[in-house]
């Protein structure tokens, strides 16, 4: 198909700078209310919920850096042929609970760009590895996420 | 409390009906910050990106999976590792049901393997998952 242009090949391995997260009760509450967890501590905030990192670790963007479908503009969404984005999943290991208070530093990768044919047309592939420590460096998760781009 | 004896292959997780609304939908979308229109915008939605209604979120169903898995172990064990793929989308108006099976019991390990899912109320997989759990004994 050749979809990918050779600028957006060149993107594979660059990685954000770090992004600092400071867990608030508050944002855990707030996310366990929007996702109807049942379990209590989720909902009195003590603990995160597991995906809690996949809002926390999404990067923050003044609105005039949002594109026409909302999407932000950042570093790491290289510009392709086709435009429509979706996610498409995440592979997560978790090495410890996420707590209020915690601190935690957060590297995300493009470690890989791929298509294919799909049943309803061409799809593009991102694949962004994220590495979740704390400030002193211990393992928090490591994820990858999948968006796709029809 | 649940050991990893207790656990067998085959053993289903509850399944949970869900009924997301545009309520629910923007909650978890500012919840996340997530600005994409195709999760509240319908003409944007229908009319741009061509499909029949608002998005149901993918992570929204992924996060149902862990549900799934941790309000099934509870206190008794950790999630160590889970994965998700969206294979199809889901709009607002359908409800949706998760669940999933024990897929292997490694006792050495206090390890189980789990398929988990998100179906339609016809039966088809929207996002399929597997999750990895450790007991604590």
């Amino acid at each position: 198909m050749g979809l990918i242009p050779d600028k957006a090949r060149g993107m594979i391995g660059a990685s954000d700078p770090p992004m600092r997260v400071e867990v608030s009760r508050r944002e855990i509450i707030k996310y366990s209310i929007a996702t109807e967890q049942r379990l209590k501590k989720f909902l009195d905030g003590d603990e995160a919920p597991p995906m809690f990192l996949f809002g926390a670790l999404r990067p923050l963007v003044p609105v005039n850096e949002l594109g026409p479908d909302g999407i932000a503009t950042t570093s790491l969404l290289p510009d392709l042929p086709l435009k429509r984005v979706m996610a498409g999943g995440t592979k997560t290991r978790y090495f410890c609970r996420i707590k209020p208070g915690d601190v935690l530093v957060a590297v995300r990768t493009l470690s890989d760009i791929y298509e294919k044919r799909g049943s309803k047309g061409d799809l593009i592939f991102l694949v962004y590895t994220i590495d979740v420590r704390t400030e002193t460096g211990e393992r928090v998760a490591e994820e990858v996420q999948t968006r796709i781009v029809r | 409390m649940r050991s990893i004896k207790d656990i067998q292959v085959g053993d289903c997780l509850p399944e949970r009906r869900h009924a997301p609304t545009n309520v629910s939908l923007f909650l978890y979308n500012a919840a996340i910050w997530n600005a994409h229109r195709i999760h509240y915008d319908a003409g944007y939605t229908t009319e741009v990106e061509k499909h029949p209604a608002i998005v149901v979120d993918g992570p929204l169903q992924g996060d149902w999976l862990t549900q799934a898995v941790i309000n099934w172990l509870g206190d008794d064990g950790d999630l160590i590792e889970f994965e998700y793929s969206n294979r199809r989308a889901s709009y607002l108006g359908e409800t949706l049901i998760s669940g999933g099976r024990i897929e292997a019991v490694r006792p050495a390990d206090l390890e189980a393997e789990i398929s988990v899912f998100v179906k339609s109320e016809a039966g088809e997989i929207m996002t399929p998952g597997r999750a990895t759990i450790r007991s604590r004994r």
